[in-house]
């Protein structure tokens, strides 16, 4: 009968739940906290601090190049590539190959026939620094050639296949080939944990006021920030890039438009796969070891720092990588609560879980999850 | 439909009946004969236990296996919630067991209708009260675990359980000094867990049936197997409940369509959480046997792969279908266990020279992978597939939707 009253009265404003509000003030207050922490840090040990970030900075960019394959094979096809991390450590394999024996190990590829210079175990110790040079490329260039190849017969042989049949499915062919890749490493190296013999040059870059930066750190940031600027002038400047952003944007209308969407997802896991080679092969150079069943943590990492920054978006990933490598070096020395290089994995995934369920697009973020 | 033409259709509910049940209570009572077989008849003996490896330890690992998979039966293939952590709790029921039913916290004394020895140390509740209270913690778990996170999508659902999956056997590993006490031992794990049994007075009065306290002892695993078996059975049957029940109409409809399940005025949240918390328990049911049988909970037998070959179980299988998943876990528990050695050293009979011999259980893990693979593509539904779930996979085949009776 009051008809006439309510309808006056302007909608109320939409209501957010009190669950809402209470996991906004519970996320709120673990930032301030971690944040303020971190300052008493800094100021109680500023030259170990900076030490300690610096290292984040080089692990971080690491991440960055992994995170990146993650992130544009979600942008495009919205698939979590389970098998990324496991062609990562295939990368690093390949990189283990080429420093220690000279090239492939399958009889495949005769070491000296595509090497040109053998570059045995005392070879490479001995060598001279155009060498070095020369067997760091090599690596760089077959572990990126290996993986790309890699991620492009996954996505032929495994995703493809299942691209109109539920989400789940291409999902649990990709931990399928975790698993597989896993177990070729096991079958081509062993289990126990493989040392890279040192190629990078040893010694400090810098050395002032306590704080020390290694020569090693500073190549591997010369190896990534070139290889970021061809990808960004890939997706951004390139015939393929604008068909890349299309594909991810809609491939029924991709299509439509007389792009090939078959072979721009192809190129997309190629692109992929080759930064995931290069993060193997500074990986496998930088920290001078890699094992079998690396890939699997480190590409949960890396999957982290593609959600921490926006999974889809490129620069996001970058970020993501960065900031979780400063996160994991800074509670490697104990920098954050005390907790200590045990807590890594825990800290780490429960970023993970923070932001998925309080931020789903990320920092950067362009891709939001449905049902938000 | 006129009325005689539907009295025609109408089933013969009594062969109906007999089709539906007959085999697999014709299997269930052969799997509890199982041990007086091998016992009692030398040609199933030399079968079973010397070429297939099934003695009575594999056995009761297979049936743990079982229990697991049908428990993630209810997450993956009833709701469609990619769960890839479900080791997690597997290994909160077994620490469960740990903190109640062990000498872990030294310095209590708390015994309750505990068997064994009464002058050790520690809180020792009755296994047959843990084994309930393991399943509630991880129920309660399932609840908090899945509350935040059970709103997001099925991929992103898959990367969260899987980060818990993580977390959890690491928070034990970490463990024996989370605010300078000892809760989980760290790596060394838990050992010396109490075990089932039913007391002096039992064992006496029924000439030994229900034993006192259960023997670890190779030949005395009976009493095990049967506890397993009746727990099996009691999660077949809660499994086949659920699915006919009003819930698990819900799950199937959130799992084929979640904005339509919504829209029918299903309550999503509640739904998901149910299975989420459902399917907890009987992880942590298992976990809490598990442990006790074993007789030592260490944090690194909680990996990755666990959660992987459980769901490989249920994938193989057949998911949604409880027959399907059970025939996927035990064929899979058996691979795991004792089948790839023993099909690798026929294999390896079979080449003459030693030179050729492979060592089949290095390549277990790039096995299950690639089956995952191929079950993927080329026979998603699984092995004995519930025909609800393979007219999803073959889209077009919409007149299979609705026949519900089929499953």
């Amino acid at each position: 009968v009051a008809t006439a009253d309510t309808a006056a009265r302007p909608l109320p404003a939409r209501r957010i739940p009190v669950s809402q509000w209470l996991l906004w003030i519970f996320g709120a207050i673990l930032l301030i906290a971690t944040f303020g922490w971190l300052l008493k840090e800094f100021i109680g040990s500023p030259s170990r601090f900076i030490e300690v970030s610096l290292i984040g900075v080089t692990n971080g960019s690491i991440y960055a190049l992994v995170a990146l394959g993650y992130t544009l094979v979600y942008g495009i096809i919205e698939l979590i590539n389970f098998a990324h991390g496991d062609n990562f450590m295939l990368g690093s394999f390949e990189t283990h190959s080429i420093v220690t024996e000279g090239a492939f190990q399958l009889p495949l590829y005769p070491t000296t026939l595509v090497l040109g210079i053998p570059l045995g175990t005392t070879a490479v110790a001995a060598s001279s620094g155009t060498q070095r040079a020369y067997s760091i490329a090599m690596a760089l260039f077959f572990s990126m050639l290996l993986c790309m190849t890699i991620n492009v017969t996954i996505e032929r042989l495994g995703y493809k296949p299942l691209r109109n049949q539920p989400r789940l499915a291409p999902l649990i062919t990709a931990i399928g080939f975790s698993f597989l890749l896993q177990n070729i490493a096991l079958i081509w190296k062993d289990a126990s944990p493989q040392p890279v013999p040192d190629i990078f040059p040893q010694g400090n870059l810098i050395s002032t006021h306590g704080v020390t930066y290694d020569w090693g750190a500073f190549i591997v940031i010369v190896i990534t920030i070139p290889l970021l600027v061809v990808l960004s002038w890939l997706v951004r400047s390139t015939k393929a890039g604008k068909a890349m952003r299309a594909t991810a944007q809609d491939q029924d209308a991709a299509g439509m438009m007389g792009i090939n969407v078959d072979r721009t997802i192809s190129f997309t896991f190629a692109i992929g796969g080759a930064l995931a080679g290069a993060a193997g092969a500074i990986y496998a150079m930088y920290i001078g070891n890699t094992k079998f069943d690396l890939g699997f943590r480190l590409g949960l990492f890396a999957f982290t720092a593609a959600v921490l920054g926006g999974i889809g978006n490129l620069s996001g990933a970058v970020l993501g990588g960065i900031l979780l490598g400063e996160i994991a070096a800074l509670n490697d020395a104990g920098f954050l609560f005390n907790l200590g290089a045990r807590w890594t994995n825990t800290v780490i995934f429960s970023i993970l879980i923070l932001i998925l369920v309080f931020k789903p697009s990320g920092l950067l973020g362009e891709q939001v999850p449905e049902g938000q | 439909v006129s009325t005689r033409a539907a009295r025609l259709h109408a089933p013969d509910l009594r062969s109906e009946r007999t089709r539906k049940w007959g085999l697999p209570i014709v299997v269930i009572a052969l799997i509890f004969a199982y041990p007086l077989l091998i016992e009692n008849v030398s040609f199933l003996n030399s079968l079973f236990v010397g070429r297939l490896g099934i003695d009575m330890d594999a056995a009761f690992q297979m049936a743990v296996y079982v229990m697991l998979a049908l428990g993630l039966n209810i997450v993956v293939g009833y709701a469609g919630l990619l769960d890839l952590g479900y080791v997690a709790f597997f290994a909160l029921g077994a620490y469960t067991l740990g903190w109640f039913g062990s000498g872990l916290f030294s310095t209590r004394n708390v015994h309750f209708l505990d068997v064994g020895n009464n002058a050790i140390p520690g809180i020792h509740l009755s296994f047959w009260v843990v084994v309930p209270l393991a399943g509630l913690i991880c129920a309660i778990a399932g609840i908090i675990i899945g509350w935040p996170t059970l709103r997001l999508r099925g991929d992103y659902l898959a990367i969260v359980t899987l980060g818990f999956g993580e977390i959890i056997p690491d928070v034990f590993r970490n463990g024996d000094s989370i605010g300078g006490h000892n809760l989980t031992n760290g790596v060394r794990g838990v050992t010396q867990l109490d075990r089932p049994g039913f007391g002096e007075s039992i064992n006496d009065a029924t000439g030994g049936f229900f034993p006192d306290r259960y023997s670890s002892l190779p030949d005395q695993l009976k009493p095990w197997y049967y506890t397993i078996l009746i727990m099996v059975l009691i999660t077949i049957f809660v499994n086949l409940r659920l699915r006919d029940s009003k819930m698990g109409r819900a799950w199937i409809a959130v799992r084929e369509d979640e904005v339509a399940a919504s829209a029918m005025g299903v309550p999503l949240m509640r739904t998901k959480l149910w299975a989420y918390a459902i399917g907890g328990v009987f992880g942590g049911l298992a976990g809490a046997i598990y442990g006790s049988f074993i007789n030592g909970i260490f944090p690194t037998s909680f990996s990755f792969q666990i959660s992987v070959i459980v769901l490989v179980m249920v994938i193989v299988g057949g998911m949604g279908n409880v027959w399907g998943v059970i025939v996927g876990a035990s064929l899979i528990a058996w691979l795991n266990f004792s089948g790839l050695g023993k099909l690798g050293s026929l294999l390896n009979d079979a080449i003459p020279g030693s030179a050729h011999d492979v060592e089949i259980t290095k390549y277990k893990y790039g096995l299950f992978g690639l089956l995952l693979i191929l079950m993927m593509l080329f026979r998603p539904e699984g092995l004995i597939p519930s025909a609800r779930r393979k007219a999803e996979f073959k889209e077009g085949d919409e007149a299979f939707l609705y026949d519900v009776r089929s499953e």
